[in-house]
């Protein structure tokens, strides 16, 4: 790397990258602007929009009222009409409130009308658990919107990703669904200055393995790369897949890598069945890379329950890295 | 834009008379006429259409409710936007749709306004400023208030009118919508087109206030009720609201009192309403009658004046038909196209 790249890399933390990027789009574009409920002078309820309103103004950091279904609704219809929105849900939980307008007008539109129009808006949703806000502000519903057609979802797992994939949705004429883990909000990493995109679609292999592949999702990234520093030490060499998008899935980066490591286990925190990992699944399963498979595959996903408040339940809901490092033992070992 | 009516232009234009005969041209107002005759016509055409099993699916018509799209439309310039209902056949057609696209969307062409994905329950026309009718009760109302927004941020002088039913104002979209329109000071018009029932169930069982213009007055912003099956009343609420958005001063909620003729859906046995209710509506209380009458009392057409539009229109329904007809089915192929927007 030469001294002036060096130079344009700072750390950062996630929420930082996600307010440095919604800055940038707001300076490079006119239509684009930001709504949420408390994303004002209250700089939101995990502090992403920050101060962001003392610079640009209440016209493009809106407040709206406790209105999520209304609220959606607002943004897609200024989408259709030639803005950029950004629309904050302030819990993902809360696009239970909004499903109407996501998944019958947003993602619809475009088609129900033979293309006559798209939809420009970017939802944001802070999901996850382990933050001690039980059943109701914990949850993890990347898979819901990831069934519709006409949506696209994306889950970045690193500042740099979460900078970069949300200037990439804002430039996206189509709806885009960003699902931000609570927990990573205040890690660091490496971020750097000025505009990039990351692409939508394309998967990350974050380490590369011979033994055993472990596609995870958001926070389960930073899980399954631990596990993996653990598994080398036992000889075990797992490659670690950071998908990134939900939909459209990136199937070849997942389909090469089964080829050559021959198993497959998939880590995410959304309830295990019927989510993302079960799609990852079921897409080897139908793939060349079947033929190559030397075990069964492997999902670790959320228990079938509500979060629980209490802090060990609340743990022992979602998977953790001692629990990846023995499954994916087993998975290597063939010691099941 | 209509156009208006000029001083010296040498037509009547009394003192007396409502607001609709001083403010329009003779011109404009023969069309609106033409307009509800249209409306009405493709309507039954499609209605034959589906009985002949050309077009499958469902239906909802709203024959009966002529004035109020036609009247709420006359105060709309083709820049201005609509969002439009499950029923929006009217709107889509005052709004300046050609019908010939319209009954291809219904036979699943290419040539229909949603090339054959949407059919009748999804006309858009945006190229006119509407944005879309809608298969979800109150879906198009936070939407247009967005659309508004849009108006409001760029300038663009833009007004926008979302039309809906009675059934839309229990929905918590409309609350919500009308609040932000209200907090906002958005230039939108609502307009609740009361037919007096939600698919069976009636205004009386399922509203807690008398008339829906009432809950206006929870968003703070004026309620107007209107009848709707006079399009001289109608357009006088609908210029009214229109200026009062243009003008930045916010949102109006107007009511149209009306009434379908034909059941909620192509599934409805009528079970709910009686024969000699309906009866009184279509013979006492017609809107294209009740627009007729008033138009050859202040000279403004005559019998064969108004026999010389049927005429025209019959042609060109039959004319949308055989062009519905001769399109082309989408290929199997294409399926997929249009979710996402291709990008080079």
């Amino acid at each position: 790397m030469d001294a002036m790249v060096e130079t344009a890399v700072r750390e950062l933390s996630y929420a930082q990258a996600i307010q440095e990027a919604m800055a940038i789009a707001m300076e490079r574009d006119e239509r684009v602007f930001l709504m949420g409920e408390d994303i004002g002078v209250y700089g939101g309820a995990f502090q992403v929009t920050g101060d962001l309103v003392e610079r640009f103004g209440t016209e493009r950091v809106m407040d709206t009222p406790i209105s999520e279904l209304g609220g959606a609704g607002v943004a897609v219809g200024a989408a259709v009409t030639g803005l950029r929105p950004i629309f904050e849900f302030q819990f993902s939980d809360f696009a239970t409130l909004g499903m109407e307008q996501i998944v019958n007008q947003a993602a619809k539109m475009r088609y129900m009308l033979g293309g006559a129009v798209s939809v420009p808006v970017v939802m944001r949703f802070p999901a996850g658990s382990g933050t001690g806000a039980a059943a109701q502000h914990s949850q993890s519903l990347e898979a819901w919107l990831g069934h519709v057609p006409g949506l696209k979802v994306i889950q970045p797992a690193t500042p740099h990703d979460a900078k970069g994939m949300l200037l990439a949705a804002v430039e996206d004429p189509d709806p885009v669904m960003i699902f931000e883990h609570k927990l990573l909000y205040k890690m660091k990493g490496p971020v750097p200055e000025g505009y990039y995109t990351v692409p939508i679609g394309k998967a990350e292999i974050r380490r590369a393995g011979s033994d055993l592949t472990i596609v995870a999702t958001s926070i389960m990234v930073h899980k399954a790369l631990e596990a993996a520093q653990t598994l080398a030490g036992e000889g075990i060499d797992a490659e670690v897949i950071d998908l990134r998008t939900v939909r459209p899935m990136d199937r070849r980066t997942v389909i090469e890598s089964v080829r050559k490591t021959s198993r497959l286990m998939c880590v995410y925190e959304g309830v295990k069945t019927l989510g993302v990992g079960a799609e990852v699944s079921a897409m080897i399963a139908e793939s060349e890379a079947f033929d190559y498979l030397d075990a069964p595959i492997v999902r670790l996903g959320g228990a079938e329950t509500p979060i629980p408040y209490n802090p060990e339940l609340e743990k022992a809901t979602v998977p953790q890295v001692d629990g990846i490092v023995r499954a994916a033992r087993e998975l290597a070992t063939g010691a099941r | 834009m209509a156009g208006k009516a000029k001083n010296g232009a040498g037509e009547p234009a009394g003192a007396n008379q409502p607001f609709l005969y001083r403010h329009y041209d003779h011109k404009t107002l023969r069309d609106a006429l033409r307009k509800m005759y249209l409306i009405r016509q493709f309507e039954e055409g499609a209605e034959e259409s589906y009985m002949r099993g050309l077009i499958h699916g469902t239906m909802h018509l709203s024959i009966g409710q002529e004035a109020s799209a036609v009247g709420i439309c006359l105060g709309l310039s083709d820049d201005d936007q609509i969002t439009s209902t499950h029923r929006g056949h009217g709107h889509s057609i005052a709004k300046g749709a050609e019908v010939s696209r319209m009954f291809a969307e219904f036979f699943g062409k290419t040539t229909g306004y949603c090339r054959g994905r949407g059919g009748s329950m999804h006309i858009a026309d945006v190229s006119k400023g509407n944005l879309g009718a809608n298969g979800i009760v109150g879906g198009g109302i936070p939407i247009a208030v967005g659309a508004a927004l849009t108006a409001k941020k760029l300038k663009t002088g833009r007004v926008v009118v979302s039309f809906f039913g009675d059934g839309a104002n229990n929905e918590g979209a409309f609350h919500e919508a009308l609040n932000m329109a209200a907090i906002w000071k958005l230039p939108v018009v609502f307009v609740c087109e009361n037919n007096g029932y939600g698919m069976s169930t009636s205004v009386a069982r399922a509203t807690a206030v008398a008339n829906i213009a009432d809950r206006a007055a929870a968003y703070a912003m004026p309620g107007v009720i209107v009848d709707g099956n006079s399009v001289a009343d109608v357009a006088e609420a609908a210029h009214e609201a229109i200026e009062r958005a243009r003008r930045g001063d916010g949102p109006t909620l107007i009511e149209c009192k009306t009434y379908r003729y034909r059941g909620h859906s192509k599934s409805d046995r009528n079970r709910y309403r009686t024969k000699e209710e309906i009866e009184e509506w279509m013979s006492e209380r017609d809107p294209i009658e009740h627009f007729e009458e008033e138009l050859v009392a202040f000279g403004i057409i005559d019998a064969a004046g108004i026999e010389a539009i049927r005429e025209d229109v019959r042609r060109e329904i039959a004319a949308g038909i055989a062009f519905a007809k001769e399109s082309p089915m989408p290929e199997v192929a294409n399926l997929e196209k249009y979710v996402y927007t291709e990008q080079a």
